[in-house]
């Protein structure tokens, strides 16, 4: 069904983390840019589709007013609202936006971190743009917070925060069908596997609190009102949204899932995990039992690699792009 | 990211160490008795009341550069000598050792199970002397309350801060590449066969729930590799059955062409961004430095022969292994003597050093001059 492309060069590898890919593919020029996370760095790389042209950029953390930060970076992905892309960087000391060719940072908020060290980590983690103007990010807390977002500029202010989680945010994802029909905006996750579903607004309405069955829930997605989350112990799980009902379960993985990815045109969904293996699924919904359709058609093998993140490159899953653990390249694949 | 990964990864380190010690002692045929001595003595600074209870203080890991000279001192906690060239390449097997578990590791609470691995192989080792074996279990216990009320989550957060410490580290092991669990690019070998890790279930089942969930239909795809079920659990009491051999010693019956960890010209080994800063934490490293000179015995060298030295050079064309250094050393292989004081001089002493340190050192620093100087000056003692 695919296969290998030449792989993207990047300027240091990708480290073990969730979702550690995220793809934003600009077409009235003809770009796609990458990024992907190298500790307190984060790797961008401009592709042109002729495959002619690529520019690099790196992104470093921010702590406080220090010049150069250690401070390590858990997850970077881009916002897309309908008035501007914001590239959203996510560490131990706070979030970070930039416009989306990484050139200018247009906002800055300092997580509360404590003066002593405490057990329990600090930092932010799970992003994702919700409808017109917000963007929700996630802390180690379970907090979620809500970003009041203005069409240009930097006047970005936090509208709300939402406590529902009681274990840190590993991801979180809004509705991507594009059918503004659907109820549910956002889902969030958290390390004990609790899924919770909201609406959006000027004050955001949870519609439904998923529990979870003692693993962490590492990524999730949103699609026609149906949850797609993967665990940590390898499997799959849908589940309708505003219900909660559990529609189908996957043994998908043989390790700890990375990442999932949806092609909202054509219902393709990639799920990759540290088995080495990436494996490619057609989610379809039944109209008349409003049950969820899900079927595998394809796996692929990057040998001896601990997946960290998969994305599809465009919205009908034609292409798609793998980054590992330890590598420094951005690994391709196309529809034959 | 995590604050409590430094005490995984200092004993799992440490272990790796002492089991190439060990094989290293009895490969130069050192009589059992010395070769005991130094064991228990490099066990006990390990297991110190003192050093872990700072270590399991929350606060981030420490860098390279700190975390090898902790473990060179204690490398240096008896009258065992290592040369700087061989203490690199001790730190080079133990860390590809380390980051070998940390990779493969099943599940991320798994990491548990490997150090108790280490713990039970090293409490084997000195089990004549019952006061070390009860120092290990204090700290076994003491690991078993902090950790296993951790969630898979929170686990998973330490072994990711582990690997961005390890990141980039391709360095080829003879034993490693022998035994074919390490590419000749430096990369581990992740097989896709054998049993899925306890909990798990073996890819290849589609399940579908009605409203009230209970199972409707059931379908099957390829899962393109050969798992099987998992195995039983391995124990996370203080003795038992840990089932993986992650972390046991796999240096236990060896020939010498394999402990040559063999560098290539092709090894990586980029220096870390946060080297480059000034460490705020260096102070808290010395410290802790002080902490631990200041609890050791009084050690005089008064008589140099008393010391050995033990090489972990292996010359390609010396099939003899290694060597003990006598009085023959080149000027490349300097051997330096490390000798412990009581506690005020060390305290003043750590303390000039520290400032040092403040300075921000190279990134490079493999040979250190940092390193050297903070040797050399302890020398001065």
């Amino acid at each position: 069904m695919y296969h290998k492309e030449k792989s993207i060069q990047i300027k240091s590898s990708a480290s073990a983390l969730y979702n550690n890919l995220s793809i934003l593919r600009i077409a009235p020029r003809c770009l796609t840019y990458f990024t992907v996370v190298h500790a307190n760095v984060v790797n961008m790389v401009s592709a042109s589709w002729d495959g002619l042209n690529y520019s690099h950029r790196q992104l470093q953390s921010k702590e406080g007013n220090v010049a150069t930060s250690s401070s390590l970076i858990m997850q970077a992905a881009w916002c897309v609202l309908p008035s501007r892309d914001l590239l959203v960087l996510t560490s131990q000391k706070g979030i970070q936006m930039y416009e989306s060719d990484g050139s200018i940072m247009v906002y800055w908020h300092a997580l509360d971190t404590p003066e002593t060290p405490t057990a329990k980590a600090v930092f932010a983690r799970g992003i994702a743009a919700v409808r017109e103007k917000y963007i929700c990010v996630g802390v180690s807390s379970g907090s979620v917070l809500v970003f009041d977002v203005p069409s240009k500029g930097s006047n970005i202010t936090l509208s709300e925060v939402l406590e529902e989680h009681k274990e840190a945010i590993t991801d979180m994802a809004s509705e991507c069908s594009g059918n503004l029909e659907c109820i549910a905006d956002l889902v969030s996750a958290d390390d004990s596997g609790r899924l919770c579903v909201w609406k959006s607004g000027e004050d955001f309405q949870l519609l439904n609190k998923i529990p979870g069955f003692d693993t962490s829930c590492s990524s999730v997605k949103l699609w026609k009102g149906t949850v797609i989350a993967g665990y940590g112990t390898g499997q799959i799980r849908l589940y309708e949204g505003v219900t909660g009902i559990l529609h189908a379960e996957v043994n998908a993985h043989a390790r700890w899932i990375y990442s999932l990815d949806i092609a909202p045109f054509t219902g393709l969904l990639i799920s990759a995990a540290e088995d080495s293996w990436v494996r490619v699924w057609h989610l379809s919904l039944a109209a008349e039992t409003n049950s969820v359709e899900i079927e595998h058609m394809y796996n692929e093998c990057v040998t001896d690699t601990q997946i960290c993140g998969a994305k599809f490159c465009d919205g009908d899953g034609y292409a798609f792009a793998v980054t590992g653990y330890d590598l420094s390249e951005i690994i391709r694949y196309t529809q034959a | 990211m995590s604050q409590r990964t430094l005490p995984l990864l200092i004993i799992n380190l440490g272990g790796e160490m002492i089991y190439i010690l060990d094989q290293r002692l009895r490969a130069q045929d050192e009589n059992d008795d010395k070769t005991q001595r130094v064991m228990n003595e490099i066990v006990g600074t390990m297991f110190n009341k003192a050093f872990l209870e700072e270590l399991l203080r929350p606060q981030d890991l420490y860098s390279h550069r700190a975390l090898r000279t902790v473990l060179t001192r204690i490398a240096h906690a008896s009258i065992m000598r290592l040369n700087p060239a061989s203490m690199d390449k001790l730190y080079d097997l133990m860390t590809m050792a380390f980051k070998y578990q940390i990779v493969l590791c099943p599940r991320p609470q798994d990491l548990l199970l490997i150090t108790f691995n280490h713990m039970d192989t090293i409490k084997e080792l000195v089990k004549d002397n019952p006061s070390l074996v009860n120092q290990i279990n204090e700290v076994q216990r003491q690991l078993i309350e902090v950790y296993t009320p951790l969630s898979d989550g929170e686990f998973q957060l330490i072994r990711h801060t582990l690997l961005v410490l390890f990141q980039d580290m391709q360095i080829r092991v003879s034993i490693f590449l022998k035994e074919k669990i390490q590419n000749p690019n430096g990369h581990f070998v992740l097989q896709t066969s054998g049993p899925v890790p306890y909990g798990f279930e073996v890819p290849g089942l589609i399940r579908w729930f009605n409203a009230k969930g209970r199972e409707v239909r059931r379908t099957r795809f390829p899962s393109g590799g050969s798992y099987t079920s998992a195995v039983r659990q391995g124990s996370f009491d203080l003795s038992g059955d840990r089932v993986t051999l992650l972390g046991t010693n796999m240096y236990s019956t060896p020939t010498p062409e394999e402990m040559n960890p063999s560098n290539t010209s092709n090894r990586t080994r980029k220096p870390k961004q946060a080297d480059t800063t000034p460490n705020p934490l260096a102070t808290e490293e010395l410290n802790l430095l002080a902490k631990l000179m200041g609890g050791m015995e009084v050690q005089k060298l008064l008589n140099v022969d008393a010391a050995f030295k033990v090489n972990l050079l292996t010359l390609d064309q010396d099939e003899e292994g290694i060597g003990i250094s006598e009085g023959t050393e080149h000027q490349s292989s300097r051997v330096i003597s490390i000798q412990a004081t009581q506690n005020q001089l060390a305290s003043t002493e750590l303390a000039r050093i520290a400032g040092e340190f403040d300075e921000g050192g190279s990134p490079t620093e493999r040979h250190g001059n940092k390193g050297d100087d903070l040797l050399a000056m302890m020398d001065e003692l």
